[in-house]
């Protein structure tokens, strides 16, 4: 399977996980590509940080409105049913629990549900921007990645080692091999892709699986 | 009534060391003439308030660029590599913010608050330093309200009153900053007579606002 087959398997599995008229958050990377796989009629909303409920496909060429992007800064549109605001009121809806799922990047997820996504001690930092208020705020924090960095490392771990983003908010692992739940007792091991081996996936995690005794395929 | 200036007019009373709130979000509402403004007038030492910095060599970074800020508030830099190489040669200082309590603190010093509780940065490295208070079992970090001498925000309309209304997402940051410094400049595409304004559409109301601009070309596309 190709990467971008398995990065759009991890999008699907997630878009699956959406309950009807669920309001969530995506963000910039393979979270984006949940929202090809969003199916019709279920009522469920985009949030976009920068200030609305509702974000649409991009606009055709020639069509892009100077005044509505999405959190990435690129031309959006907005779906009947919208509501626009400013920011305040935008993470009012993300700390204030209105935000039903947030998905999200990540470095690093560790047994805790604890989250690094921000930096690298050494490198660039970036900056922070929503990350941090969405994965305390959102009622559930949903993390979509590759199972292993580039260097093959293992990303779920016993402890994150990088400089947290939140600290124990994480519910859900998504990654080109397992679906992960986080629950008090632990990592739950709940489905490995139809691809991979039930070794494979417990090889390329350092952090203590739990195997569900249901274990599916996706 | 505000009184309508030029963008020069505007920023005659911006001096060395201000702080300067910017509104905007990547490029979409943000007030680019008075910026300009403020970097043809040539100050600096300046402590600029903004969520993030986009693409390009305009705006905040042509500021940057010339060395006349000293200082940088926001949630995010990834977008222009030039603030990080300034940030990395010592010559700009970065604060970062996480980006729901950027807007808040802001708010928080607009609305007359002392500060924000918030869950957000619990845990991370953002804590160090600041006060942890536990109310009704649940604890919270106490973040600071964030005021500045002066705010530059944008408007798709406003009235000579100071009524402003934004398109869309160009709301942003621009609400809170309005609200939140001792002198604010609004610059809008197109300024009305009052009453002309719906005013149960008005996004920042007229007593925030002490000077109109208006735009002299409106933005078109998305950059």
């Amino acid at each position: 399977m190709s990467e971008e087959e398995s990065r759009l398997r991890i999008a699907r599995r997630i878009a699956k996980e959406l309950p009807d008229n669920a309001v969530v958050n995506l963000g910039i990377g393979i979270p984006t590509l949940v929202s090809s796989f969003l199916p019709e009629g279920k009522g469920i909303l985009l949030h976009s940080e920068n200030g609305y409920i509702g974000l649409g496909a991009p606009p055709p060429a020639g069509q892009e409105d100077p005044d509505l992007v999405n959190a990435g800064g690129q031309a959006a549109t907005l779906v009947p049913g919208s509501s626009c605001f400013d920011s305040s009121m935008s993470f009012a809806i993300v700390r204030g629990k209105h935000l039903d799922y947030t998905i999200l990047g990540a470095l690093e997820v560790d047994e805790e549900g604890n989250l690094a996504n921000y930096m690298i001690p050494g490198k660039f930092v970036p900056g922070i921007g929503g990350a941090m208020d969405l994965s305390v705020g959102a009622k559930n924090v949903v993390i979509a990645m590759e199972h292993v960095n580039k260097h093959g490392e293992p990303k779920i771990v016993p402890k994150c080692t990088l400089p947290l983003t939140a600290a124990k908010e994480v519910n859900l692992i998504v990654t080109d091999l397992a679906f992960i739940r986080i629950t008090p007792k632990g990592l739950v091991l709940e489905e490995i892709a139809e691809d991979t081996t039930l070794e494979e996936v417990i090889k390329k995690t350092s952090a203590k699986l739990i195997v569900s005794e249901k274990l599916g395929r996706f | 009534m505000k009184p309508i200036k030029t963008p020069q007019q505007a920023v005659e009373d911006i001096k060395d060391g201000a702080s300067i709130m910017i509104g905007g979000f990547i490029s979409c509402g943000r007030p680019m003439d008075v910026l300009e403004a403020v970097y043809q007038k040539g100050v600096k030492d300046l402590t600029i308030i903004s969520n993030d910095t986009p693409k390009g060599e305009d705006g905040i970074v042509k500021l940057v660029l010339a060395g006349r800020v000293k200082k940088f508030i926001g949630s995010f830099i990834g977008m222009n590599r030039i603030m990080g190489e300034k940030m990395k040669s010592g010559e700009l200082a970065i604060e970062l913010v996480p980006q729901g309590t950027f807007v808040e603190r802001i708010r928080a010093a607009g609305a007359g608050l002392g500060g924000v509780l918030t869950p957000t940065g619990l845990g991370t490295a953002i804590e160090k330093g600041k006060q942890v208070l536990e109310v009704d079992g649940r604890k919270f970090l106490l973040e600071k309200p964030l005021r500045a001498d002066f705010a530059i925000v944008k408007a798709n309309r406003a009235d000579k009153y100071g009524n402003g209304f934004a398109a869309g997402s160009s709301k942003n940051f621009n609400v809170a900053m309005a609200m939140a410094a001792d002198h604010v400049i609004l610059e809008a595409e197109e300024i009305v007579e009052p009453g002309q304004m719906d005013p149960e559409k008005i996004t920042y109301p007229s007593v925030f606002i002490n000077a109109l601009v208006k735009v002299a070309k409106p933005a078109k596309g998305v950059n």
